[in-house]
């Protein structure tokens, strides 16, 4: 990994922890931008995590250029020494993988897709290596994921799946974007997972929905009353599989505001993670079954 | 209520100075595209300068005042009718209770700012009025007004008619109109000759040009530094992984169209942006319509820097003028 820093226009910093996605890179550039955070530096304005890098806005009226990237580039030091250990929660999503409603999008679409004879996920499954639809699905929902990054559009988390290259799944975005998908639709383009948090233009690949909203701007959904997005990053994920019954039973109990999501408090450690990835993601999961 | 919506106009959203703060969300700082007009406008009426107003694009609205307020236009040069009677642009005039503020057709620029005393006082979200509608944020319930929409008005005591900027300190852009772009970001990317090209030649801008960003076309196709893409960012020579878009960041997809993202830019996305318009030209960017012709020059930071400044002392200038 080498750090590479540079200016977007005359108001943010933009720095590159590594131009390959890896958990080290995301780590990095989640514990620098804390640690930019942490430092309180006059005159910035906003501090934005992403994948495997992350940009600073700043006034350049209170504070010069110059003087912005020195403060910055001073703290990468910190983030190194930085203890790879996050305290963060698991949530359970529930999908609807294969649902009517993706389902028509993606053939009202056929003709921007790579395989216009077949479905997204069935040209995912292919691509990927499995032997059917059904394999890749448990593929996608078995181990968990990370948040490394909210945008886009409102509260739209990219995650990150928490297993090793060779097992992660890797699409193509569409030919050509398309002009509408769902709400809440379960996506994928390269190697991130995504939820669509509200309908729009987008080019992942569609694999499912979940019931659980996770942008609401009017703040009526019970567990979106303190603050109208869900997701922040270092959020981990774990898919949980549902049926159209579950479904329709968690958009009714969203409406009725007594739906709550399942989440525990986990700490997630990356030298151990990466000394023992199957043993780490099974503690992590049984931390969500107690709670 | 005070102002009451006969026609919309063709896209009239209510926006301030926008909501910075929730970019890391995926939530735009969105605002006035034309930040300099709107501010200029608000002073003429006696606001705040960050006091919410309507920015009308291509096309006025026609508005029935239920309220006499004080009221200038600014920006594009959209000639200005109360109850038919023509009236100065850049300048503060009555609208009395019962008058209706009316617009003719564009002459110039592409977004008109409207600025009434004591400002529009629809309900925040996240401290700001700006209409945000992918996130159903701001304006009239997350959306642009429409006809019969009645806003409220705020409490005024000091504003007066006949207050005006003189023609020298209005702020447009020329013909062919000059975007100044620091090269940065992943500007490495693109070969010598095609970042060379990027600036020697003429663009314009096409039909795709809303708050979230211009697209500009007609230049020659920009080619890439080769490299075998790195694990995550796809199979295309113009994607990265996916990382933060910065306001005025230039991406060009394929290589193909430069798109500038302007106030209501998405957050992020998987495209190598190859610099950013320096802060002092984005307003230029909300006045230009599409076919216009463009020229991208290349500056460094200090002239970026020496733009700024040029910019916030105009607004100095007329600040003390018309205080």
């Amino acid at each position: 990994m080498k750090t590479r820093y540079t200016y977007g226009g005359d108001e943010h910093i933009y720095v590159e922890m590594d131009d390959e996605m890896s958990l080290d890179a995301f780590f990095k550039s989640l514990s620098m931008s804390n640690a930019v955070r942490d430092a309180k530096i006059e005159g910035v304005t906003e501090i934005c995590p992403a994948n495997a890098s992350f940009q600073v806005r700043f006034d350049p009226d209170v504070i010069a250029p110059e003087d912005m990237m020195s403060r910055v580039k001073e703290l990468e030091h910190k983030a190194e020494d930085a203890e790879k250990r996050l305290t963060t929660r698991i949530i359970e999503i529930p999908v609807y993988y294969q649902d009517p409603w993706t389902h028509e999008t993606l053939m009202r679409f056929r003709e921007r897709h790579q395989d216009p004879s077949g479905t997204d996920l069935e040209y995912a499954a292919r691509i990927n290596g499995y032997d059917g639809v059904e394999a890749f699905i448990e593929a996608h929902h078995s181990q968990p994921w990370f948040v490394s990054m909210v945008g886009f559009v409102a509260g739209l988390p990219f995650l990150y799946q928490l297993v090793e290259r060779k097992k992660q799944l890797q699409v193509p975005k569409y030919l050509r974007p398309r002009t509408d998908t769902p709400k809440l639709t379960v996506g994928y383009g390269g190697c991130f997972s995504c939820i669509y948090s509200v309908r729009g233009a987008g080019g992942y690949q569609m694999f499912g929905v979940t019931p659980m909203p996770i942008y609401d701007p009017e703040q009526k959904v019970t567990y979106l009353k303190d603050f109208m997005v869900f997701f922040k990053p270092g959020d981990i994920v774990k898919w949980k599989p549902v049926d159209r019954a579950e479904y329709d039973q968690i958009v009714a109990a969203v409406e009725a505001g007594t739906y709550q999501p399942r989440i525990a408090e986990v700490e997630f450690d990356l030298d151990q993670f990466n000394a023992d990835m199957p043993g780490t993601n099974a503690k992590l999961l049984e931390a969500l079954n107690v709670a | 209520m005070s102002l009451k919506i006969v026609n919309p106009g063709l896209s009239t959203s209510i926006q301030d100075l926008g909501r910075p703060g929730y970019f890391h969300l995926g939530i735009p700082m969105g605002g006035a595209m034309d930040r300099f007009a709107l501010r200029v406008g608000n002073m003429l009426v006696g606001n705040p300068e960050d006091a919410a107003g309507l920015e009308a694009v291509f096309m006025g609205p026609e508005i029935e005042f239920q309220k006499t307020a004080i009221v200038s236009v600014t920006g594009a040069d959209l000639p200005i009718r109360v109850d038919g009677q023509l009236q100065e642009a850049w300048t503060s005039f009555e609208v009395r209770a019962g008058q209706t503020l009316s617009f003719e057709f564009l002459k110039s620029g592409a977004r008109a700012y409207i600025a009434i005393s004591g400002g529009i006082q629809t309900p925040a979200a996240l401290g700001s009025r700006s209409t945000y509608p992918i996130g159903a944020l701001g304006g009239v319930n997350g959306r642009a007004i429409q006809a019969l929409d009645e806003l409220p008005l705020g409490y005024s005591s000091n504003a007066i008619a006949g207050k005006s900027v003189a023609p020298s300190m209005r702020r447009g852009p020329g013909s062919p109109a000059r975007l100044r772009v620091l090269p940065g970001l992943y500007w490495h990317r693109l070969t010598e000759a095609a970042g060379n090209g990027f600036f020697e030649d003429e663009w314009t801008v096409a039909l795709e040009a809303d708050r979230m960003g211009y697209r500009f076309k007609g230049g020659r196709s920009l080619e890439f530094v080769d490299r075998e893409q790195p694990f995550g960012a796809g199979a295309d020579p113009s994607n990265i992984v996916d990382g933060c878009y910065s306001y005025g960041s230039i991406q060009v997809p394929g290589g193909a169209e430069p798109i500038v993202l302007h106030r209501d830019a998405v957050s992020g996305g998987g495209y190598f942006t190859l610099g950013a318009v320096i802060s002092a030209d984005m307003d230029l960017i909300g006045q230009l319509q599409p076919h216009t012709s463009v020229k991208f020059d290349r500056v460094d930071m200090a002239g970026a820097m020496a733009a700024r400044h040029e910019r916030k002392n105009l607004l100095m200038k007329i600040r003390e003028e018309l205080s």
